[in-house]
């Protein structure tokens, strides 16, 4: 639709670079060396197959990737120069790829798009007006109040777009938005793009694509091939030049000839049906409902052995709900699935040897390589041992892994971890291959080779291929297709008999067809879409401007992004009741079981006596001890062999062994000497004993001297001061509140961060003009706010339940827990920006801050007792002065004046963790 | 029966590369079997050692100072000379652990017998201190003013003499260091299992696995295995070679049998990690899980204070916990040198709570993945 465009003369390019190249980890080449004027105000579309830098190079242009060798300049400025990065960040606009890659599932689409319009500093009353116009164009409207994550796949990919568009940007950048999506949504999706671009003719786009038929409506084209680049042109030149009638071949044609060797044009011998007439497949009445739902209705098929079966369907229609039935990994409501005519259950293992089954999203181990992925799904599938080898580079030879032998799947791009999928499907020869989506992202010659493949063990090893798919021309190949909607089958036939009945040009054409008929809702999605121009009245630029002030603060610190995130963050946990219920009132079940748990005063000793005299004035010295109340009296040790049994055992702390001749001794005045034995396992234990039985003795001694009064040189008068009784409550509770409030703050805010490093929504930092302090801090705060909520109760439970009431300053206490968990939460953030597993974080931050806030800061000996590191460590750890001034407050009385040199350091402390945090937290991937 | 061995062998295999893999994990475990040791064990003084100390002396005597400097390293800190105002101030700023106070003509008023009376103020928020500190300054200012009036101990007619079996001196390193090593044996094997299952389930993993030929029953297997295996190496390297060689801690008794009590123990609390994770949706809430669940089983263990001074219905809940049995037998291992005659009894609970646990967990495996 776009006619013959070449660089025009004149323009500066929107993109220009020189030279760029990147490598990944040591060796993995993603760009080589490239050099290019990207024209601007155009529709570009970047082409080539998997893993040749496609994504590379559009990470760098974003800004998403940090630069490594080479010059890059987009919209007029070096993205070297972290100044320029910044100013031109709202102008850029990124979708990565995947589905919903920038989104935020647990949100609503309302909130996804708030969400990104309080990033680019719009207020209220212009996100809504921009949030309406998108959302009407696009479809979307009804749908504001539904989770991001329960959108179909070509739904997600419109949000996506949405939330890329929602500040006019002069430069989108979309990676592969339409992998994985159904014809009609492509459809609609590329309506949807020539909409904005012929409202927006200052915009220019740049596409990553493996579907050449979408390539045809670009208007420059850049084919990629090995980090280096192919040719350029528009279509039509391309054409031209290789002298193809379609894309598809053009660009095969223009891989080098190493590369097209083994390609060729596919032929699909016709199936044979055998005289038993086996089925492989059969379902009858298959329907799955979930609560009120139903995900499949009443689906039935029979799939002959051998036959190549194509089901297809919108996202989200019911085909994968269908698969996991098939496979047994789902049980159905109603109806029956069987492979090889039985049910498929738990423990049928001979039949799962016979099954292949690739799931849509990437299923091998990222951690493992490719080599061993497959040596791994070889050896589950029961191959051989001595085969292993053998197959194993029969796949790698077919697939072409044999140069990533050795590479770890998670650096792999999309298509070749889709072949590394593939691979292990088939690598034991199955009798039954279930693939879901097996092409989605892969290029052109990839799939012809994989088709081959298919093909190949479909017609002459008889295997049963059922199969899923969004492209056309795959679809064309199968033996049968079904065509399904909203959990019902359509219709079931040939292509070529779905493409007569319909009477349509292409099977395409009559697919669309049939979804448009069976959902005439579908068909008023696309009409507002294709007449959105009517709907939306090209609008004004209404912002305000800023005074000065505010702009220069805006670009250090805006406030409004900083909200944004925190209310984002806010949401997610709100949406996940377990995660708040446990960051709320997890510190208060702790502290209950603890707080009456832990006890410091050393009572119910287990003794015994070893009784060597046996004598009246014996037995006497012995109940001296059993009538104390720390001691309970086990059984007599008989000899000393028992003594030591029953003291390795642990069942007696203490032995009082009374020598023969007590009696006869003490009455001659010769002094005998009793023995306490006690069990020094545990040293605090036996220290206490030790107190214990001397002032026991020495009471013993003073009964039967009376007069003697021999301790009667001075009276000692001690006082026990803060806590008179000495009881443990009132010691332990002050200090269980640091060290609860620095853990639970700690792992729930470390766990926030990592876990959008995981899910790949932290792409959405590196694109947007979000800052790392705004980023963080956003994050850190509804954390900080549960934390001193949850704070705040553990003070009122001390006070109620426990009894130990806040003598001193409340307010100085509530300051000091403010500041403390300011800290935790940023102590979680800090460990959460220097990781990247969410299994790493967790343990980082376990060990972290169980370990010292426990036996480091106080809790039991005070830090100036210890030594060495553990010394350091206690001194600067936030929860020794927490401790100090919590037990001041608690127990001691004090107020601020007294505990302004703890709260000075919490005070100072604030600014270097967060300050850490951020400067470990990168603003660029690299 | 064979191919099933085989499935949890392989799959255990996966589970120690793809941990070899995260060089930051082998670096915590690392860490947390050698130097969290050590500084562990730094932390926590033998007995009553550098305790902060003060006088206030109104008399300034020969006695008073002589009973000044009985207070001696490394039990005490040496004593500061404080005055009355002090006190209050000084203590509430946490700087003095005790302050004796001697009044105005102590030393006359002892030598007349008139019994004056010793002050001593101690800090009772600092627990262990507060206790075996008094006694021991009781017994010093007993002690020296015995030896300073050379009177003679009266009717001391039966003595006694004070046996500290398994750790003569009381070192309290001794002890530390084995129980810290013996905490985070629990901490990381409930993580490593716990979040490896996640883990799967979040990339869809599992999901795959449950498609081919191998049972639930083969995946959890592998993921207890390779867990417990993994932490075995590193408690045994760090018992040998931090504790025992580098740290110097005698181990009474004998590292295999110890070793093997691990192993059961390491089996119940993996099996408990897999039910954590099968508890929860994703990793936050396991973190969160973690926390409520290994906190109150590491401090009610009897590995940080002893168990028969807990409640009663705690003694009684945490008899289900697998940390009690594990301290229990621990302790009596390691430092009693108790052998299989002795600790038969924690092994054989261990083993049922190890099995109960695996099974319940196996049973909520399934459940979640049906």
């Amino acid at each position: 639709m776009k006619e013959g465009t070449s660089v025009q003369e004149g323009t500066a390019p929107a993109v220009s670079f020189r030279e760029l190249s990147l490598v990944y980890g040591k060796k993995t080449v993603g760009l080589d060396s490239v050099s290019l004027d990207i024209p601007a105000r155009k529709l570009i579309g970047l082409i080539g197959p998997d893993g040749v830098g496609k994504s590379t190079l559009l990470s760098l242009i974003t800004g998403a990737h940090a630069m490594q060798k080479g010059s890059l300049e987009v919209l007029g400025g070096d993205m070297r120069d972290v100044k320029h990065r910044n100013k031109i960040c709202p102008r850029i606009a990124y979708m990565p790829q995947g589905l919903g890659k920038n989104l935020y599932f647990t949100l609503t689409v309302e909130e996804n798009l708030q969400f990104f319009g309080r990033l680019f500093g719009h207020d209220a009353a212009e996100r809504r007006r921009r949030i309406d116009r998108l959302t009407k164009s696009t479809g979307l409207y009804p749908f504001l109040d539904r989770p991001a994550g329960k959108l179909s796949g070509g739904m997600k990919q419109k949000l996506g777009l949405c939330c890329s568009l929602i500040h006019d940007p002069d430069l989108l950048v979309l990676d592969e938005p339409t992998t994985g999506v159904d014809p009609l949504a492509r459809r609609q999706f590329w309506d949807l793009v020539d909409n904005i671009k012929q409202e927006q003719p200052n915009m220019s786009v740049i596409v990553a694509t493996a579907y050449m038929d979408e390539a045809q409506r670009f208007d420059w084209l850049i084919a990629m091939d090995e980090g280096k680049i192919l040719d350029t042109g528009t279509p039509a030149e391309l054409l031209a030049k290789t002298g193809k009638d379609n894309l598809d071949a053009a660009f095969i044609q223009l891989l080098p000839e190493e590369k097209r060797a083994g390609h060729k044009d596919l032929y699909v011998p016709p199936l044979e049906i055998s005289g038993d007439g086996g089925y492989s497949i059969e379902a009858e009445g298959l329907t799955k409902r979930f609560g009120s739902f139903t995900a499949v209705d009443h689906v039935s098929f029979k799939i002959r052995e051998g036959e190549i079966f194509g089901f297809l369907g919108s996202n989200g229609c019911g085909k994968t709900t269908t698969m996991r039935m098939l496979t047994g990994l789902l049980p159905a409501t109603e109806g029956t699935a069987k492979l090889f005519g039985n049910s498929i259950g738990n423990s049928s293992m001979d039949i799962r040897e016979q099954l292949g089954y690739m799931t849509q999203l990437f299923s091998l181990y990222g951690e493992l390589s490719v080599r061993q992925n497959l040596e791994l799904y070889a050896r589950l599938y029961r191959i051989p041992e001595a085969e292993i080898p053998l197959r194993v580079e029969e796949m790698m030879k077919r697939f072409q892994l044999k140069e990533i032998e050795h590479v770890l799947p998670k650096d792999l791009p999309l298509g070749l971890k889709q072949r590394l999928s593939l691979a292990a499907a088939v690598i034991h020869h199955p009798k039954i291959l279930i693939l879901d989506e097996p092409t989605s992202g892969v290029d052109p010659v990839a799939r012809d080779l994989f088709w081959e493949l298919i093909i190949e063990l479909s017609r002459r090893d008889k295997v049963t291929i059922f199969i899923t798919t969004h492209f056309m021309n795959e679809a064309d190949r199968c033996d049968r297709i079904s065509l399904m909607h909203a959990g019902r089958s359509l219709t079931c036939d040939t292509p070529a008999e779905i493409v007569k009945q319909r009477n349509a040009a292409t099977l395409e054409e009559a697919f669309i067809g049939i979804l448009e008929d069976a959902d005439p809702a579908n068909k008023a999605e696309q009409a507002s879409s294709m007449t959105s121009e009517d709907v939306v009245p090209e609008p004004e630029k209404v912002q305000k401007e800023l005074p000065l002030w505010r702009q220069k603060l805006d670009k250090v610190f805006s406030f409004q992004r900083w909200y944004s995130c925190f209310w984002r963050e806010y949401l997610e946990l709100m949406r996940d009741p377990i995660r708040a219920t446990l960051a709320l009132f997890g510190a208060i079940i702790l502290m209950l079981v603890m707080g009456y748990g832990i006890n410091m005063d050393v009572e119910d000793l287990s003794f015994a006596i070893l009784d060597r005299d046996q004598t009246v004035a014996s037995q006497n010295y012995a109940l001296n001890i059993s009538g104390s109340r720390y001691f309970v009296e086990k059984p007599p040790v008989k000899d000393y062999a028992d003594l030591d049994r029953r003291m390795k055992s642990g069942e007696l702390s203490l032995v009082v062994e009374i020598p023969p001749g007590f009696g006869k001794d003490l009455d001659k005045g010769n002094s005998p000497e009793v023995s306490f034995w006690i069990d020094g396992a545990m040293p605090s234990r036996a220290e206490t004993i030790n107190g214990y039985v001397t002032a026991l003795h020495q009471k013993w001694l003073e009964s039967r001297h009376p007069e003697a009064n021999n301790t009667g040189l001075v009276s000692i008068e001690t006082r026990y001061r803060y806590n008179p009784d000495v009881l443990s409550l009132p010691a332990m509770v002050p200090a269980m509140i640091p060290i609860l409030m620095l853990m639970i703050p700690a792992i729930l805010a470390a766990l926030a961060v990592v876990r959008e490093k995981e899910m790949g929504s932290i792409i959405n930092l590196y694109v947007t003009p979000l800052s790392r302090v705004e980023f963080l801090l956003g994050k850190q705060f509804p954390y900080l706010l549960f934390s001193m909520l949850s704070c705040l109760l553990l003070i009122v439970m001390a006070v109620t339940i426990f009894d130990v009431p806040v003598k001193g300053s409340f307010l100085t206490l509530l300051f000091s827990c403010i500041c403390y968990c300011v800290i935790a939460t940023g102590m979680g953030l800090l460990a959460s920006s220097v990781t990247r597993s969410q299994i790493a974080v967790i343990f980082l931050t376990m060990i972290g801050t169980l370990l010292p806030s426990v036996q480091l800061c106080g809790l039991t000996n005070p830090v100036d007792t210890q030594e060495g590191m553990a010394r350091i460590i206690g001194e600067i750890y936030p929860t020794t002065h927490m401790l100090l001034i919590s037990r001041g407050i608690f127990n001691k009385a004090l107020g601020f004046s007294d505990l302004h040199q703890p709260i000075f350091v919490l005070l100072i402390m604030i600014p270097i963790i967060l300050g850490l945090g951020v400067m470990f937290q990168k603003k660029q991937e690299s | 029966m064979l191919q099933l061995l085989k499935n949890i062998y392989r799959l255990g295999i996966k589970e120690i590369i793809g941990l070899c893999r995260d060089w930051l994990m082998l670096v915590l475990i690392i860490y947390s079997f050698t130097v969290a040791v050590v500084v562990a064990s730094k932390a926590q003084p033998d007995s009553l050692n550098k305790a902060t100390i003060a006088i206030v002396d109104d008399d300034q005597s020969q006695l008073t100072h002589r009973l000044r400097d009985a207070f001696m390293a490394p039990m005490f800190l040496p004593a500061k000379q404080i005055t009355q105002h002090e006190i209050d101030p000084s203590m509430d700023r946490g700087e003095n652990t005790f302050v004796v106070v001697f009044p105005p003509d102590f030393e006359k008023n002892v030598k007349a017998g008139n019994k004056p009376e010793v002050q001593v103020n101690v800090d009772a928020t600092r627990m262990t201190q507060a206790f075996t500190g008094s006694g021991y300054i009781q017994q010093i200012i007993q002690k020296e003013l015995n030896t300073y009036l050379k009177q003679a101990v009266a009717g001391q007619d039966a003595k006694y003499v004070v046996r500290n079996r398994f750790n003569p001196n009381l070192t309290q390193a001794w002890f530390t260091s084995v129980m810290q090593l013996v905490n985070n044996i629990t901490m990381l094997a409930i993580i490593l299992t716990g979040a490896a299952l996640i883990r799967e389930r979040e990339n869809g993993t599992l999901e795959h696995l449950l498609v081919m030929p191998v049972r639930p029953f083969e995946i959890m297997a592998a993921k207890v295995w390779s867990m417990m295996a993994v932490v075995l190496v590193a408690s045994a390297f760090s018992l040998i070679f931090v504790i025992r060689m580098f740290m110097h801690v005698p181990v009474e008794g004998s590292v295999l049998l110890f070793l093997f009590g691990v192993a059961l123990h390491l089996f119940a609390a993996t099996s408990l990690g897999i039910f954590l994770a099968c508890m929860s949706q994703n990793m936050p809430q396991l973190g969160m899980l973690l926390i409520l669940v290994f906190l109150p089983m590491q401090m009610l263990s009897g590995g940080s204070t002893p168990r028969e001074s807990m409640p009663g219905w705690v003694q009684d809940v945490m008899l289900a916990a697998p940390t009690t049995h594990f301290v229990e037998f621990s302790q009596a291992i390691l430092y009693r040198g108790a052998g299989i005659e002795v600790v038969w009894r924690p092994f054989l609970i261990l083993f049922v709570i190890g099995v109960v646990l695996f099974i319940i967990s196996l049973a909520r495996f399934k459940k979640s993945v049906a």
